[in-house]
């Protein structure tokens, strides 16, 4: 077990090492592109009056800039610096090469911010890459020296502090020397790397401002989308209420009037009538459990998240396991938007799945809600496909939440949603256990 | 027999009230909320209790929490559970503890007066009375009932709800020399031993069912 571990814990820095002093390579050839972008946008703006030509190139060089700085972003996020895009978002509707192409252009502060970036950007790739290049080059020729040595069959060379091998003690000497100059550069080229994406952080994230106004920008859209959807759930409501239970009342009390006319002169037909009655105050009723179980089921409210899908779990006609760990309770419409999106997702697997056996893992850690649906169906389960999937996710961006769905063809089909937020003081509850 | 009855809604407490005296029982205590109804069970330590899920201060499940508690500290205690909706797992965790009587029923069942003093008194005299609903959530999840004829499932289902041989003869219109036969069967084909004692054998089901 330990030697198996140490093993992979070797193979992780050996592939990050060398990832690492890969990608300060690449480092080194895309500065040299950061100087032509440059003087090509210095060129493009230089040229601005002239008429026709400045409008189209400066917008064009921009485009490559943003394509240059995109690929910097990218970069950087695969090493685990985040970098979102500060861009404001393209108008509607616009011309390729026209006024309104340059002004949106040139008054997005993030396209200065990417100019003011490609210069010390490229100083600063440069620097790092040579220095872990450099290192790197100068451990390999450490490894490879007696070898090369042989092969050049006399002369005189030196290695680190064997400077000036007479012998083969001292070229032998050279290989412990090489490997450690080797090791320090495999380590070193991983933070070189990160300093390189922290320094391009600085200058291509967007600003605090930017941040709120790309912030404000899909918040409109989520308020929008939830907005939308409390009004069709209303409607919904309104619908069932009026034609279901309400027509049903009106029926009743008819039956009942009809009863009480009835009564005296024919009994008999009266009893009847009232017996319907019930029996239509019955289906009243069955039909407001199912109305209230669709706005918030009674378990939810009773027992929470956990409790609630543990009852749906029971009500399935398929094994699945329940692993829960929620230690206290979510706030209401959180809760609810988590209780529906796991139904949803069970009730789109027992339609679609063709599944034998599934699992739900509920989980809240560190201020996020996971909650995980598995099974081992058909697979290939496409978001595209139906509007469940995305019914889910609008249900979930009101609270922040995300859904990855992965569904290879064959399965197993996993789909993982995750939603910031609290939990409240934990509540002291049964114990039960899983369906 | 003496009854204690935990309600929030003042008409139905009264009405609860009312027609368990009407069929002379003794009502000992009635509770409105869930903080009083654990003392007034240990205190009265009544022949059946009829418990409302759902109680204030919090309206979500003290009544049930109230009926397990109170289970635990006197083994066997009668209980009755009503509730606007019914819930397989509440079932379960009433099931927990298996000895003496347990019911849970829809508030609904209330309005068939017979029908619901049977359950009552079925409890009280440690049977059981489950909702049909329940057990048809619970039959429905269930496979491997396919080996069961339509009357046996039937059979089955009614068993399930807590029902004597004699009252599901009468339910069904069929000898009850046949319900038993029909019984033996289940047991048989579902693996389930056989019993004569009716709660029992509904716990056998259900745990079948569970499962």
């Amino acid at each position: 077990m330990k030697v198996h571990e140490s093993v992979r814990w070797v193979g992780r820095w050996l592939r990050r090492g060398v990832a690492g002093v890969l990608r300060g390579g690449a480092s080194i050839g895309l500065a040299l592109t950061n100087i032509g972008l440059l003087a090509m946008t210095l060129v493009a703006l230089a040229m601005t009056p002239v008429p026709y030509l400045g409008l189209a190139l400066v917008p064009w060089t921009m485009t490559l800039v943003r394509m240059r700085t995109d690929l910097e972003r990218r970069r950087a996020s695969t090493i685990g610096v985040l970098v979102s895009r500060p861009y404001h978002p393209r108008p509607p509707g616009l011309v390729a090469g026209g006024w309104q192409h340059f002004r949106w252009t040139v008054t997005d502060p993030a396209t200065w911010r990417d100019l003011a970036w490609l210069g010390p950007g490229a100083l600063v790739g440069l620097g790092l890459g040579l220095i872990d290049t450099l290192i790197t080059l100068y451990g390999l020729m450490g490894v490879t020296l007696i070898p090369v040595w042989i092969w050049l069959g006399t002369g005189w060379f030196g290695y680190g502090v064997t400077w000036s091998a007479g012998n083969w003690t001292d070229a032998l000497f050279c290989l412990p020397q090489g490997a450690v100059v080797l090791a320090v550069a495999l380590s070193v080229a991983p933070w070189l790397r990160r300093v390189d994406a922290l320094f391009a952080r600085l200058f291509l994230a967007p600003t605090r401002s930017t941040q709120l106004r790309l912030r404000v920008t899909q918040l409109t859209a989520t308020r929008a989308d939830t907005v939308d959807a409390q009004a069709a759930e209303l409607r919904r409501i309104e619908r069932d209420l009026h034609d279901g239970v309400q027509a049903r009342l009106v029926s009743l009390s008819l039956i009942i009037g009809l009863a009480d006319e009835l009564i005296d002169h024919n009994p008999a037909g009266a009893h009847k009538l009232l017996a319907e009655a019930r029996e239509s105050s019955g289906t009243a009723m069955v039909e407001l459990r199912h109305l209230v179980r669709g706005i918030h089921p009674p378990v939810l409210a009773e027992r929470g998240l956990a409790g609630a899908v543990q009852a749906l779990v029971l009500s399935l006609p398929l094994a699945l396991t329940v692993e829960v760990d929620l230690p206290g309770r979510l706030d209401a419409p959180v809760e609810a938007a988590a209780y529906f999106a796991v139904a949803e997702t069970l009730t789109n697997m027992i339609r679609h799945s063709r599944a034998r056996t599934g699992s739900v893992s509920l989980r809240h850690t560190a201020g996020l809600l996971t909650m995980v649906v598995a099974d081992d169906g058909a697979g290939a389960a496409d978001p595209a496909a139906g509007t469940g999937l995305s019914g889910i996710q609008r249900r979930l961006a009101a609270f922040d939440g995300t859904i990855t769905l992965s569904s290879p063809p064959g399965g197993p089909t996993v789909i993982t949603m995750e939603v910031p937020c609290a939990l409240s003081s934990p509540r002291t509850m049964p114990s039960s256990g899983t369906g | 027999m003496r009854a204690v009855i935990a309600e929030d809604h003042a008409l139905l407490r009264d009405g609860l009230t009312r027609l368990l005296q009407a069929f002379e029982f003794e009502v000992v205590a009635v509770v409105d909320n869930g903080p009083a109804l654990l003392p007034a069970l240990t205190e009265h330590r009544p022949d059946v209790a009829v418990l409302d899920v759902r109680l204030p201060p919090t309206f979500t499940d003290e009544g049930l929490q109230a009926a397990i508690a109170a289970r635990a500290v006197i083994p066997g205690l009668p209980v009755l559970m009503l509730s606007q909706h019914v819930e397989p797992l509440y079932a379960r965790e009433l099931l927990s503890s298996p000895h003496g009587g347990i019911g849970y029923l829809l508030k609904d069942r209330v309005s068939h007066v017979g029908e619901f003093v049977d359950a009552v008194r079925r409890v009280a005299s440690g049977g059981t009375a489950m909702d049909p609903e329940v057990i048809t959530q619970l039959l429905a999840r269930r496979e491997p009932l396919a080996v069961l004829t339509a009357r046996e499932q039937e059979v089955l289902g009614e068993m399930a709800q807590g029902r004597s041989n004699a009252a599901i003869a009468t339910k069904l219109c069929i000898a009850e020399k046949s319900v038993s036969k029909h019984i033996n069967n289940i047991l048989n084909k579902l693996d389930l031993p056989p019993s004569d004692d009716d709660n029992r054998r509904v716990l056998a089901v259900l745990a079948y069912l569970n499962s």
